[in-house]
């Protein structure tokens, strides 16, 4: 049986039923983002984790040009290694069935007779390779997926320079590859880039590699210590083409997937923060009103002998059912919103299945902390309201004071039409909330301009790496540094136009105890068709007698411009000498370090050679040009611009889109649920002025101008506001994503101000409207008979 | 004593000249389930210049009939004429040009705009009149043109009153309606307002009409019209006129 108070509880929420929503509607926004967000994380982790686990995902990986077998022994004698499996990886050009350009595959070599100790992988469909059989691969599948291939088809590749025909006997899943991109690409591209499995035997067949190894992967101990391990490894790879071993946070796969789960972390906290912040906001508002308009009856209960606590746990009931609302809500939002974003990933990420974990710890701190922030919110105005004695509750509040507003301080009063000067007083006269109402429209602004800032950021990366610093069409990639001969091949191939060379270089640059592994890009004097462009548009030639870095690797490295770091190369003969840094570059991918081709030719000790080049081609001629290429034994890879740009659109266009749109519905939450309420509010604490203003010849029109016009005039002012927010943060979103594989150029365009603008503007009259409705039915009689 | 349904009318011809005419106004109000007759057949003339006071007890019906005189509400069944005018044949936004540009209203509890000053809140009104007095100068009618940049907060309930005639004579309104004005004053700001209620319908000459359940301040009226239960009950015409000041309760 409820109380006579609950009922008057649920009355009351009735009464402000619109108001209440709207709260909630904040409440389970905070809610569902902070749900989705742990949601996500906890899934991508212990789904990666799992599969980590499950499939003995290794912790440190090497690769050298060709070691005898017999060296894994010594590996696995290192202190702290646990476990050595040892492989032998190759790339290859492929042709699809189906797919004119070329493909890259890398193959690598599974154990014969037995599972491998290591980066084993999960079979999806079809079965595992047969002994003894040098044509059957197991296929990731992503790669089978996007080129609409099955069990028992064939793909052909070339192995070192013969084509064979490969069957898929299987398609699996790999720890190794859970972000399959290929190396020295962002994005997947899973139609042009497979990771396929084979014999052992076969590979040491083909490549030469009979008794001996080009790949290692290790298993540590707990109490391993990885900077160790990796010194030792590379102390006994060094004679044999080591070209320097990594641990798991370099591994490409592992290194995209912990850039996104960090991001989540970041996001996973600042947006309920702020949805959960603009709630309590909005409950002090209209919780203040509330209790306002029930003085009288908060001064009756307390004379029949309720008590401070008593009364003060009736209102903040109210803010709880609201909370339980918004909860209600928000908890099935956020598991919906996880599972939109997880479905997201898994275009992208390759698990066996994503483990959805959805803990009711989350939940609870969730609705938890909107309780305390909505507490917290009200817990000021209920106390306000209840420590009021009876007797002085009873008698009416007195009339609200204003004062001369600032424009009539400072002489410019006589300019001030009274409507505005209405306006103008009544937003003076409770500044704390004026100026949180604006910061809170400015918020929502703000959130959509970030929104939108990703895409000017993606479309702002694209153009810049695709059309201003990549202008040729095609890459391609030999097998090892090659004499300029191939150049000339390359150029005379059909439908080429023009062919630049280029050769790039596996090195470690130190400073001090500072390190990175980076690729040294040596680049012709004067080339046209790749281009080193900064952020702002300028173009540098490849500096002579020194390098280039990116400022982002300079950074990492601390050195500047004029400074100079030790180059250790891991190729050929390894030289290792200091080299000044010439000037840093402020790009947008990766860690670069560029120099000229000669110049790097020469500190290699080495003759012309290059190992890449960037070609020109005529659209028209493609496919003679992809045949050429297929055939052509020493090209070891070609990626075609066009594909990258489009699987870039695929993959991050689509993703952005989504987040888009959540990002903008959230932000009108934010913008709706703040002028409502102030609507509402404003609409509630005039009522009385309004109607007399109605009965003395005032017209509706009028009077929703004096009631509009104050949320007018916050939305005008919160909008510049908004403005610089969002910008402020796009740069330290920019400073969150500046990652070594990619980071964001601060380009917020005008068009973001513009929609965010509009939309906050649509949303604001759309509750301005919403609010006017109740305008036509004024109680004109009724309020001037009562007292405020 | 006249029959209470002709008392106050002078018949037909009457519509054309008087400023108001109301002719057998019923009002009906549904409260819940129970019809609440307000007004039972009303029939009433009020002529230019003159000091009407409508006296009855609460409930009497009085205040819903200023209320339709002022364009605030609509009779069920009658017609209302302002100065030959069908007023009950108005819209909304008839209604509101019509209160605009002729009626002042003096309300119980002043309903001035507690962020504008008393100078402001009269500027209100005579920023949208056509033919408007000086905001000070109508100020200065009820002797507060001192007090001027005073908010209502500012003042007591007598001044605040005064502000709120100030702000409905300043339009130069032809008709001025008064609600209760002092029934939220005591005797001597009660005076202080009634005085200047009388000096504003002297000086502007518009039609003025009290409604108060205070018989003494009928004295200061050029006619009384007494009403009950929702009709005209009887109506006398003061031969001596009261000086407000004059007044005591």
């Amino acid at each position: 049986m409820l109380s006579a108070l609950d009922r008057k509880l649920l009355r009351d929420l009735r009464g402000m039923l619109g108001q209440a929503v709207m709260i909630a509607l904040v409440v389970s926004a905070g809610v569902a983002t902070w749900i989705e967000s742990r949601t996500l994380l906890a899934s991508l982790e212990t789904t990666r984790d799992q599969f980590y686990e499950r499939n003995n995902f290794a912790d440190v990986f090497a690769k050298a040009k060709r070691a005898p077998n017999a060296l894994s022994e010594r590996v696995a004698e290192l202190p702290g290694v646990a476990r050595v499996e040892t492989r032998i990886v190759e790339g290859v050009n492929l042709d699809v069935p189906g797919l004119d350009e070329p493909a890259v595959g890398t193959l690598i070599s599974l154990p014969e007779n037995r599972e491998p100790v290591l980066n084993r992988v999960y079979l999806r469909r079809g079965r595992r390779l047969a002994p003894g059989r040098d044509d059957e691969v197991l296929a990731s599948e992503k790669f089978v997926d996007a080129n609409h291939l099955r069990v028992g088809d064939s793909v052909t590749a070339i192995l070192n320079g013969r084509k064979k025909t490969l069957r898929i006997v299987g398609v699996v899943l790999s720890p190794e590859y859970v972000f399959m991109v290929k190396p020295g690409d962002l994005v997947p591209d899973p139609k042009r880039f497979g990771v396929f499995w084979m014999q052992e035997e076969a590979l040491e067949m083909a490549f030469d590699m009979d008794g001996a190894f080009n790949d290692l992967a290790v298993g540590l101990a707990r109490e391993a210590d990885l900077e160790e391990t990796l010194f030792r490894i590379d102390q006994l790879l060094e004679p044999y083409g080591g070209i320097g071993a990594y641990g798991r946070k370099d591994q490409l796969s592992h290194l995209l997937l912990t850039n996104d789960i960090d991001g989540l972390k970041v996001h996973g906290t600042v947006a309920p923060t702020i949805f959960l912040s603009v709630a309590a906001f909005l409950l002090n508002v209209v919780l203040s009103r509330v209790l306002a308009l029930q003085r009288e009856q908060i001064a009756a209960l307390k004379a029949f002998g309720y008590s401070n606590v008593q009364i003060g746990w009736h209102y903040l009931k109210l803010v709880l059912l609201i909370i339980l609302l918004g909860s209600a809500i928000g908890i099935p939002g956020g598991a919906f919103l996880a599972r939109v974003f997880t479905q997201m990933i898994a275009l992208v990420y390759q698990y066996p299945d994503l483990i959805i974990v959805l803990k009711p710890s989350v939940v609870a701190t969730g609705v938890a902390a909107a309780g305390g922030a909505a507490t917290l919110g009200a817990i000021g105005s209920i106390w306000q309201a209840v420590r009021v004695a009876p007797a002085e509750a009873m008698r009416p509040e007195p009339p609200a004071s204003f004062k001369p507003s600032f424009f009539e301080r400072i002489g410019m009063g006589a300019w001030v039409p009274n409507v505005a000067r209405m306006i103008i007083r009544q937003l003076e006269r409770r500044p704390a909330r004026s100026v949180i109402s604006v910061f809170a429209i400015a918020l929502s602004v703000a959130i959509i301009i970030v929104g939108q800032f990703l895409q000017d950021a993606v479309d702002f990366t694209m153009e810049q790496q695709f059309f201003r610093v990549q202008r040729f069409d095609m890459m391609v990639a030999t097998i090892e540094p090659d004499t300029p001969d191939i150049l000339y091949e390359l150029q005379h191939a059909p439908g080429v136009l023009r062919a630049e060379p280029l050769r790039t270089v596996s090195a470690r640059l130190h400073n001090g105890q500072h390190e990175r592994r980076v690729s040294l890009v040596g680049l012709p004097e004067g080339g046209q068709l790749f281009r080193l462009v900064d952020s702002s548009g300028a173009v540098y030639p490849p500096p002579t007698g020194g390098l280039m870095l990116s400022a982002k690797l300079a950074r990492l490295l601390h050195v500047e411009a004029g400074g100079v770091v030790r180059v250790e190369t891991l190729e050929g003969q390894r030289p290792d000498e200091d080299v000044p840094v010439i000037s840093l570059i402020d790009d947008l991918q990766g860690l670069n370090a560029y120099t000229t081709l000669d110049g790097l030719n020469r500190f290699m000790g080495e003759g012309p050679r290059i190992n890449a080049a960037y070609l020109q081609t005529d659209s028209e001629l493609k496919l003679q040009t992809f045949r050429d290429l297929k055939d052509t034994p020493k090209v070891a890879s070609v990626t075609v611009k066009r594909n990258a740009l489009e699987s870039f659109h695929d993959t991050v266009a689509k993703n952005l889109g989504t987040m888009k749109k959540i990002n903008l519905f959230f932000a009108c939450i934010i913008a709706v649920g703040v002028v409502y309420n102030s609507a509402r509010i404003a609409l509630s604490e005039r009522s009385r002025e309004l109607a007399t203003l109605r009965v003395v010849g005032f017209t509706r029109g009028e009077i929703s101008t004096i009631l509009l016009g104050e949320l007018g005039l916050l939305t005008l002012v919160a909008l510049p506001f908004g403005w610089v927010m969002g910008y402020g943060f796009a740069w330290g979103l920019t400073a969150m994503v500046d990652q070594e594989v990619f980071r964001f150029p601060l380009v917020v365009e005008r068009s973001t101000y513009g929609i965010a603008t509009s939309v906050v503007l649509a949303a604001s009259a759309a509750s301005g409207l919403l609010v006017r409705r109740s305008l036509d039915h004024l109680d004109l009689i009724a309020v001037l008979k009562s007292r405020d | 004593m006249p029959s209470p349904t002709t008392a106050a009318t002078t018949g037909a011809e009457g519509v054309k000249d008087a400023v108001f005419a109301a002719r057998s106004v019923v009002k009906t109000y549904q409260m819940g389930e129970v019809a609440v007759h307000a007004l039972n057949g009303v029939d009433l003339d009020l002529w230019p210049g003159e000091f009407v006071v409508l006296l009855g007890p609460s409930g009497s019906g009085k205040s819903t009939l200023l209320n339709i005189l002022g364009g605030l509400d609509a009779p069920t069944s009658g017609d209302v004429f302002y100065r030959g005018e069908k007023l009950t044949a108005f819209n909304d936004s008839a209604l509101t040009r019509y209160r605009r540009d002729h009626v002042g209203f003096v309300f119980q509890f002043y309903n001035l705009i507690p962020s504008l000053t008393a100078r402001e809140n009269v500027a209100l009104i005579t920023e949208i009149a056509p033919n408007p007095l000086d905001p000070v100068e109508a100020l200065a009618l009820v002797d507060l043109d001192k007090r001027k940049n005073h908010f209502p907060s500012q003042m007591s309930g007598g001044e605040q009153q005064r502000v709120a005639i100030a702000r409905a004579v300043a339009k130069r309104p032809d008709v001025l309606l008064c609600d209760e004005p002092t029934g939220a004053l005591d005797v001597h700001t009660g005076v202080l307002v009634l005085d200047a209620i009388q000096r504003v319908n002297a000086e502007l000459g518009a039609t003025t009409a009290v409604i108060t359940h205070n018989a003494v301040i009928a004295k200061m009226a050029d006619r009384v019209i007494h009403i009950s239960d929702g009709r005209i009950a009887g109506e006398e015409r003061n031969t001596k006129k009261v000086a407000a000041s004059e007044l005591e309760w």
